[in-house]
C-alpha cells in the first residue's frame, strides 16, 4: 500500500470526503468532517485492501481562536500487514461538539474516547458509557482546555507569587477567583 | 466508594450473586486498581473497573514545560523502565527539529533501553511468581535487578527516575566502570535467570496456575489495541523495533518471540525470552560499539559543558538560550513510537513554535490494553484474575497518566 | 558466634537477680522493634520500596518482616507515591481503620508535598488529610533514605509516652483533621 493508492481508493469510494491532506514527517494526514468519519473508518477497517485493523490512538487537541474548528479529534490507524500508518483529523466547534463514536468498530476506542471526553468535553455520540475516566466524577470542568490553569485554583498552600506564575498564566486573576467559586465552566 | 459505580447483584435469581470490591488498595493488585466484581461463588460474572487513582495530569503539565524538561514527566510514566520513555521522548524531539545523532549515541541508547526492558520484564515475571506462591524467585532476581540500577546510577546518577539522555545524545560518555559492570552482569545474570526459569517454567504448580488463565485471542487483542509482550503472547509478531526501527535497531539480529494462546503462561514465557533477546542485543551493541561522540553537534539544543560556559562567550550564549527556552523550535506535528516495556509507547507532539509543546499526547500501552481485563477474567476464578492482572503488567503511572 | 545485634536494654536499676525499669520503656522497646508496616504504594516510590524490601536492603532487619496489608493489624502506614484527590478519601479511610497507636511516614516528594505535580488532580501532600510523623524527601528516595525514615519512626515509637494518645494535644490534632 502506498499513499496514492490509499487516496485514490478513498476518493473513488467516498468522493469528496477528504477536506484536506498533508504528510508531516511522512505520516499521511487526512481531514474528514465528523459526519463522514464513522463510515470511512468502518470501511478502512473492513475493506480487505485497506485493512487498517489496528487503532493506535485517539486524542483531542484544542486550537483556541479557531471558531467552529476549535477542537480536533485525532485518530491514528495502522495497517499492520503493510506497515502503513494513517492519521485522521476531524474538527468541531465549541457549540456543536459532537463526534460519532467508533468504539463499536474498535474496542480499544472505548477508553480513549472517554479520556478525550474527560479532558476536552468532546461528546462521542453513541458511546455506551461516556463518563469521566481519570478525573473525579464531581469535577465540573474539562481540565485540558487551555483556559483552565494547570494548578488547582482552590489550593491554599502554595503562593503563586513565589513560583513566578502570576502573569504567566493564560488565566487572569479575576478569572481564577471565579473558577474557585465554581462558576465559569465551559 | 460511590454507590452508583457499583454493580448491584440484583440480577441474581436466588440472591446468591455477591458484589466484591477488589481494590483500590488490595494487597494482591500491586498498585491502585479498583475492580467491582459480581461473583457467583468463586467465579467472576462481570467486572467494572475504575481507574485514575493516581492521575497526575502529565499532558497538562507538559504544555507548561520546555522540551528538555519533559523528561521528568516521561520518567514517571512507566517507572519500571523510565529510560525507554526518556529516550523515546528525546527521539521525538530530534525528529521534530531534524537532528541526526551519531551512530555511537544510537548504540548507547540501545544498551540503556534494553537494560530498562530487562528490569521491566523482571518486575512483571517476579510478581507473577509471587502471585502464584513463589516468593523465592522474587528475592533471587531483585538482587540482580539492583545491578541494573547500579548501572543506571553509573551513567546518570539516579536509580529509578533516571532523567537519562538529552536531546541530541547523552549528558556524558559511558565510564569504564560501566563497561566492567555491564560485562559482569552479562556474565553472571544469565545463570540466575536460568535458575529462575528452572524453578518456574516446568513447575507443575506454576503451570497449573497459569496455563489457560486469562487467555485472549489474537483477533480480540488487536481489536483492543494490545501491543508489546501481551500482544505477542497472543501470537501477533508486532514489535516497533522491527516494524519501524529507531535508534539503529535494524543493525541488530534478534528474534521476536511469540506465544500461541495469549494466556498468562505465554505472557510469562514471551517476557522471559525477550530478556534473553535483550541480553543478546546488548552483547551485539557492546561488540560493535562505534567510535565517535556521545552527542550530536547541535549547540542550539545540547547544553555546553559547564566549564566552557565560564570561558567562552558562545557557550555562555547557548547555555542561556537553552535554559531560558529561547531556542527556536520548528512548528509541526510528529508521531514517534518506541517499543516500551509494555508495548508501543507513542508520543504525539504538536509544536506551534513556542518554547513548550502546544499539545503532547502520550500513547500509553497500559491504559489501552487494561480495558480488556473484564473480558479476560469473565468466568474465571478470583485467584486467576489476580494472576492475570499481574501478567498484564499494568503500571499505574502509565495507566493514569 | 552469631553476629546478630540485640537491642540495648533501657536504663534501669540492676542488682543481683533483678532488673527494674519503667514499663513504658520496655513497651517502647518491644513496639519499636516489631513495627508492622502497611505499604500504601501507589507509584514510583512503591518500586523503590520493593527494592527496600528485597534481598539487598532487607527491611526485615528492623523487625519488619511481616507486611500487614490489612490496616486493622498495622502500626505504621507507609504512604509511597502520588496521592491524587480521587485517592485522598481512601487513604483517610485506611488511616481511620488502623488501631492506635499508629504512625505515618510519607515517603517521597509527592506524598510529602505533591512533588513536581502541582496540578489540578494531585493532593498537595498527604498531611492535608491525615497527620504525618516522618517525611522522607526524594523523588523517589533511595532505599537507604527509606530505611533512614523508618529508623526515625523507630526512635519515635521508642520514646513515645504511653499516655500520649490520651492527651488533649493529640485529640486536638485528630480533631483538626476531623478524624474521630
Amino acid at each position: 500500500m502506498d499513499k496514492e493508492l490509499l487516496i485514490n481508493a478513498i476518493e473513488s469510494r467516498f468522493p469528496g470526503i477528504t477536506e484536506a491532506s498533508s504528510e508531516p514527517f511522512g505520516l499521511l494526514t487526512l481531514e474528514i468532517a465528523p459526519q463522514n468519519l464513522k463510515a470511512l473508518v468502518h470501511w478502512l477497517k473492513d475493506d480487505e485492501q485497506m485493512n487498517f485493523i489496528f487503532l493506535t490512538d485517539i486524542c483531542g487537541v484544542q486550537y483556541p481562536n479557531q471558531g467552529n474548528r476549535e477542537f480536533a479529534v485525532v485518530y491514528h490507524l495502522h495497517n499492520l500487514e503493510a506497515n502503513f500508518r494513517l492519521r485522521l483529523k476531524t474538527f468541531v466547534g465549541r457549540e456543536n461538539i459532537n463526534v460519532p463514536t467508533i468504539c463499536d468498530i474498535y474496542s480499544a476506542a472505548n477508553w480513549m474516547e472517554r479520556e478525550t471526553f474527560d479532558f476536552y468535553g468532546i461528546i462521542f455520540e453513541g458511546h455506551p458509557n461516556l463518563k469521566r475516566i481519570l478525573n473525579m466524577d464531581e469535577m465540573d470542568y474539562f481540565p485540558m482546555r487551555k483556559e483552565y490553569p494547570m494548578e488547582d485554583a482552590t489550593r491554599t498552600d502554595k503562593d503563586d507569587r513565589f513560583f513566578g506564575r502570576i502573569g504567566n498564566e493564560s488565566v487572569t486573576f479575576d478569572n481564577k477567583k471565579a473558577l474557585a467559586k465554581g462558576n465559569n465552566h465551559g | 466508594m460511590d454507590k452508583s459505580q457499583q454493580i448491584v447483584a440484583k440480577d441474581s435469581m436466588d440472591g446468591e450473586l455477591a458484589t466484591l470490591n477488589l481494590g483500590p488498595t488490595h494487597p494482591a493488585t500491586h498498585g491502585i486498581f479498583q475492580n467491582v466484581l459480581t461473583m457467583d461463588g468463586e467465579r467472576i460474572q462481570s467486572a467494572e473497573q475504575t481507574v485514575g487513582y493516581i492521575h497526575r495530569a502529565f499532558e497538562k503539565i507538559a504544555e507548561r514545560r520546555p522540551f528538555n524538561q519533559i523528561t521528568t514527566l516521561t520518567d514517571r510514566l512507566n517507572y519500571c523502565s523510565s529510560p525507554i520513555n526518556n529516550l523515546g521522548w528525546d527521539m521525538t524531539v530530534e525528529k521534530l527539529i531534524g537532528i541526526e545523532v551519531p551512530k555511537r549515541v544510537d548504540y548507547m541508547r540501545v544498551i540503556i533501553m534494553e537494560l530498562a526492558r530487562i528490569s521491566d520484564h523482571l518486575v512483571c515475571n517476579c510478581v507473577i511468581g509471587v502471585d502464584t506462591g513463589a516468593l523465592t524467585g522474587f528475592f533471587y532476581l531483585f538482587q540482580e535487578r539492583e545491578r541494573i540500577y547500579d548501572m543506571f546510577e553509573e551513567v546518570c546518577g539516579a536509580r529509578l527516575t533516571t532523567n537519562i539522555g538529552r536531546i541530541g545524545g547523552f549528558e556524558r560518555d559511558f565510564s569504564p566502570e560501566l563497561y566492567n559492570k555491564l560485562n559482569a552482569f552479562l556474565k553472571e545474570f544469565p545463570k540466575r535467570l536460568e535458575d529462575f526459569e528452572n524453578m518456574l517454567c516446568r513447575n507443575r504448580i506454576f503451570m497449573d496456575r497459569t496455563i489457560d488463565v486469562g487467555p485472549i485471542s489474537a483477533e480480540r487483542a488487536l481489536n483492543y489495541g494490545f501491543t508489546g509482550p501481551n500482544l505477542r503472547a497472543a501470537g501477533v509478531d508486532y514489535d516497533v523495533r522491527v516494524m519501524n526501527p529507531y535508534s539503529s535497531y535494524q543493525d541488530f539480529d534478534f528474534k521476536v518471540p511469540v506465544g500461541k494462546s495469549g494466556d498468562t503462561f505465554d505472557r510469562f514465557n514471551v517476557r522471559q525470552e525477550e530478556i534473553h533477546q535483550s541480553l543478546s542485543i546488548i552483547r551485539q551493541a557492546l561488540d560493535k560499539m562505534p567510535a565517535g561522540n556521545y552527542h550530536a553537534d547541535v549547540p542550539e539544543f545540547y547544553l555546553p559543558p559547564k566549564q566552557e560556559v565560564y570561558r567562552s562567550m558562545e557557550a555562555l550564549i547557548y547555555h542561556f538560550k537553552i535554559v531560558m527556552g529561547e531556542t527556536d523550535i520548528p512548528s509541526g506535528e510528529v508521531y514517534h513510537a518506541v517499543e516500551g516495556g509494555n508495548g508501543e509507547l507513542g508520543f504525539y507532539l504538536i509544536s506551534d513554535g513556542g518554547r513548550t509543546p502546544n499539545r503532547l499526547h502520550f500513547r500509553r500501552p497500559c491504559f489501552i490494553y487494561y480495558q480488556a481485563y473484564p473480558e479476560m477474567i469473565k468466568g474465571s476464578m478470583l485467584s486467576d484474575a489476580i494472576v492475570t492482572m499481574s501478567s498484564l503488567n499494568v503500571i499505574a503511572g502509565e495507566l493514569d497518566a | 558466634m552469631s553476629e546478630i545485634k540485640i537491642a540495648d536494654a533501657p536504663q534501669g536499676l540492676e542488682g543481683e537477680g533483678f532488673f527494674a525499669t519503667k514499663i513504658g520503656d520496655v513497651i517502647g522497646l518491644a513496639r519499636a522493634n516489631s513495627v508492622w508496616p502497611l505499604p500504601f504504594a501507589t507509584s514510583c516510590c512503591g518500586i523503590e520500596f520493593m527494592g527496600t524490601m528485597s534481598s539487598n536492603y532487607d527491611m526485615a532487619r528492623f523487625g519488619m518482616e511481616r507486611l500487614s496489608f490489612s490496616p486493622r493489624q498495622a502500626d505504621l502506614l507507609m504512604v509511597m507515591g502520588t496521592i491524587s484527590k480521587k485517592m485522598g478519601p481512601i487513604l483517610r479511610q485506611v488511616y481511620e481503620q488502623m488501631a492506635e497507636p499508629k504512625w505515618v511516614i510519607a515517603v517521597g516528594a509527592c506524598a510529602s508535598s505533591g512533588g513536581i505535580f502541582d496540578s489540578y488532580s494531585v493532593l498537595q501532600g498527604i498531611d492535608k488529610v491525615i497527620p504525618v510523623d516522618v517525611y522522607v524527601p526524594g523523588c523517589p528516595p533511595r532505599p537507604e533514605q527509606i530505611i533512614d525514615g523508618v529508623m526515625h519512626i523507630q526512635e519515635l515509637v521508642k520514646e513515645e509516652s504511653l499516655r500520649r494518645r490520651y492527651t488533649q494535644e493529640y485529640k486536638t490534632l485528630l480533631e483538626s483533621y476531623n478524624i474521630k
